[in-house]
């Protein structure tokens, strides 16, 4: 029998290779956060003051609608064919697929982030007043708080009529807290301030929601 | 002499869907190391039927026993399951699928894999995707994966629907050979004709129910 991490990793390995051939996520992902940046580049003029004000909301925010572009992609290759069915009848555990899913869809929006972030410096004329190295660790466990609750979301809504439409009605809500801490986090680093409570606060909502998430998924996977 | 044991018992299950009752009260027992060809007009609960069997949709009320076993999690390594949809991922090749799948049963032997490949009469070096494969192909592969963990129950879903003549007489050829190992076999189908002489037993549903079993299917269709 393979170990859980086992199958974690296969299943991760398949659908990187699958997005690779089929290019659907980060190529939706990349247009669609392109678009955000360019208009709101052209709707806003701000000054280097005012953007590191504004950066932290604006990237976040377009980072998160980006994501759920990528989040959608997700279960939809697995309902094609009800390849789904084939792993619910295998004794491979439910927590292995979504880890894998879950670290796919990190893989997917932070390769999105290595890309636009250089772009979001330029048109904005960001520079931290501080060390910017915190902005990584904000980056990974904010992209994590994203990542780990959409691929849940989108796994419940994926038998819904609208999945698109379902999925972020339901992870927006649920990820205002994260979306907060991310947001102020990243305006108090770029402004030089200490970010340390809204980091600790970003790592406990990513603990709380992933344990919540994998004891959960098996009844989501199973629900008709 | 003693009657082997049933493989698979059903007590008065019933599945609804809404208001709609798929399965009426279903009882029966299945003995083992024989096909059995499940047949019956569109809607009469066969699909309903062994996708209960499969533990992909749990009954409203009733049990099924497969093995003894109550939980299909405690048997699932024992069954293979093919529905009418393929279960395979359209942007791998038919190997890549199989060796994915493989390793969701703890199997890592690349060259058992294409042995089943060749087993259903496709070749393993087939390097272009599922997707761009035939329908026949498509159901061979599909086969394929049902067989790979060496089940000892299969439950198939139109496995020759699609399928020119010649290939699903050897697809009735290898069940029967299956058979012959001491597995056990449903299929449901519509193509009755196709498994005379091979299938065991003809079991007959109507609006949910099993009204009917025997060998002859002559005097079934004649009674249908």
């Amino acid at each position: 029998m393979t170990p859980p991490s086992g199958i974690t990793r296969v299943t991760l390995l398949k659908d990187l290779r699958l997005e690779w051939r089929s290019k659907d996520a980060i190529n939706s992902m990349l247009f669609f956060s392109l678009l955000v940046v360019v208009v709101f580049s052209f709707s806003f003029d701000p000054s280097a003051e005012e953007s590191r004000q504004i950066a932290g909301g604006l990237v976040w925010v377009a980072f998160l609608f980006a994501a759920v572009v990528a989040l959608n992609q997700t279960w939809a290759r697995e309902i094609r064919n009800q390849v789904l069915d084939a792993y619910r009848v295998s004794p491979a555990p439910a927590n292995a697929l979504f880890m894998a899913k879950t670290l796919g869809n990190f893989i997917f929006v932070s390769v999105l982030e290595a890309l636009m972030t250089p772009l979001f410096i330029v048109f904005y004329r960001l520079r931290a007043l501080g060390p910017s190295w915190p902005l990584l660790l904000v980056a990974a466990l904010g992209t994590w708080a994203l990542v780990v609750n959409g691929t849940f979301f989108a796994a419940m809504s994926l038998r819904t009529r609208s999945r698109e439409i379902m999925l972020p009605l339901l992870l927006f809500p649920i990820s205002i807290p994260a979306l907060l801490a991310m947001v102020q986090a990243t305006t108090a680093i770029l402004n030089g301030e200490g970010a340390r409570f809204w980091i600790v606060l970003l790592a406990t909502y990513d603990l709380v929601f992933t344990t919540v998430c994998l004891l959960l998924f098996e009844t989501i996977l199973n629900a008709e | 002499m003693t009657a082997p044991a049933p493989v698979i018992i059903v007590s008065n299950l019933i599945k609804q869907f809404g208001r709609f009752a798929a399965l009426r009260g279903v009882t029966a027992e299945f003995s083992g190391g024989k096909i059995f060809a499940i047949l019956g007009d569109n809607g009469a609960g066969k699909t309903t039927l062994l996708r209960t069997l499969a533990g992909l949709s749990q009954p409203s009320s009733g049990e099924v026993k497969i093995f003894g076993a109550k939980k299909f999690c405690d048997v699932c390594q024992q069954v293979g399951y093919m529905a009418h949809p393929s279960l395979l991922y359209d942007e791998m090749s038919g190997m890549e699928n199989l060796a994915y799948f493989a390793r969701l049963y703890g199997i890592t032997d690349i060259e058992y894999c294409a042995e089943v490949i060749r087993a259903v009469g496709l070749d393993p070096g087939l390097v272009r995707p599922v997707g761009q494969y035939s329908q026949g192909m498509r159901q061979r592969m599909s086969l394929a994966r049902a067989l790979l963990n060496d089940p000892k129950l299969l439950l198939l879903d139109e496995p020759f629907s699609n399928v020119d003549l010649h290939s699903a007489t050897e697809m009735v050829r290898l069940l029967a050979g299956t058979r012959d190992q001491g597995k056990t076999i449903f299929i449901v189908t519509h193509q009755a004709s196709l498994l005379e002489g091979a299938a065991d037993e003809f079991v007959w549903m109507e609006y949910g129910k099993i009204v009917e079993r025997t060998r002859d299917l002559k005097r079934l269709e004649a009674a249908r």
